[in-house]
């Protein structure tokens, strides 16, 4: 049973990586990356992580598509791009390459252990061990979070006001 | 059970996707979603270990990528609306000048 709902939900994350890739339209682009945030987070769930779970579907799919479809419509940069290759070798040597790079991956992968990992615990990543662990061991990574997101806003800020300086508004 | 390999495989297909897209696309938007859907690649391989060796330690650096990939994401699409304004823009060939 767990099976199948995870290579359905497989079947659902490649297709939507893939059709975003071949999509000319960028705000198609971005809903198709929104269908393959999903399917990740109910991998998550799969995977004893409903904390992650939920920050996925929240931060991924809720926060970031938005501030993409936000983006593509305010710069009007969904029309189909250049189709004209200034390299003819590029795409099949960068298809070649990443052919290369996933059998690399893929081989170590398959050299793991196949069986599933037997679970003990399944509550092994309720949120309040997620919580405990956050606010124990790696109390400085999580400060330290907050001084990237308060230098992010002020970086924003900051782009956006030179912008302004400099075309004289 | 789903063999722990199952996933590493799909993070990997999901990884050489977002290679994929970095390298042939041209739309900076649509690289920056390739960059995207590589971070959660590596998430998920980050979350099966975390499952496999039943350590919650996995999932906290997941949560710190997510961090990082949100703050990421606002910088650069700010950077990108201001090359959009010298520009006119949003094709990496045409952005090839370090002076706007």
């Amino acid at each position: 049973m767990e099976l199948i709902i995870f290579l359905i939900t497989a079947a659902v994350a490649i297709t939507g990586a893939v059709a975003m890739l071949l999509s000319p339209n960028a705000i198609h682009s971005a809903i198709f990356l929104l269908i393959n945030f999903v399917a990740i987070s109910v991998l998550y769930v799969l995977l004893y992580a409903p904390f992650l779970f939920a920050i996925q579907l929240i931060v991924y799919a809720g926060a970031i598509i938005v501030l993409f479809l936000f983006v593509v419509m305010l710069l009007g940069a969904e029309r189909a791009e250049d189709t004209r290759e200034r390299f003819a070798w590029q795409r099949p040597l960068g298809l070649t390459l990443a052919a290369i790079l996933l059998g690399l991956i893929g081989y170590i992968a398959l050299r793991g252990p196949t069986s599933g990992a037997t679970v003990a615990d399944q509550q092994f990543a309720a949120p309040e061990r997620i919580a405990e662990a956050l606010f124990t061991t790696y109390l400085l990574p999580f400060e330290i979070t907050a001084f990237l997101l308060l230098a992010a806003i002020v970086g924003v800020v900051v782009l956006h006001m030179s912008n302004h300086a400099g075309s004289g508004g | 059970m789903v063999p722990t390999s199952y996933y590493i495989l799909l993070s990997a297909l999901l990884f050489t996707l977002g290679v994929v897209g970095v390298i042939t696309r041209r739309n900076a938007l649509v690289l920056f979603m390739s960059v995207e859907l590589m971070l959660n690649s590596a998430n998920l391989a980050l979350v099966t270990f975390a499952m496999a060796r039943q350590d919650v330690a996995g999932q906290i650096v997941v949560f710190f990528v997510i961090v990082v990939a949100a703050a990421e994401v606002a910088v650069g699409l700010a950077l990108l609306v201001a090359i959009f304004r010298t520009k006119h823009t949003t094709d990496v060939d045409e952005i090839n000048a370090l002076k706007g």
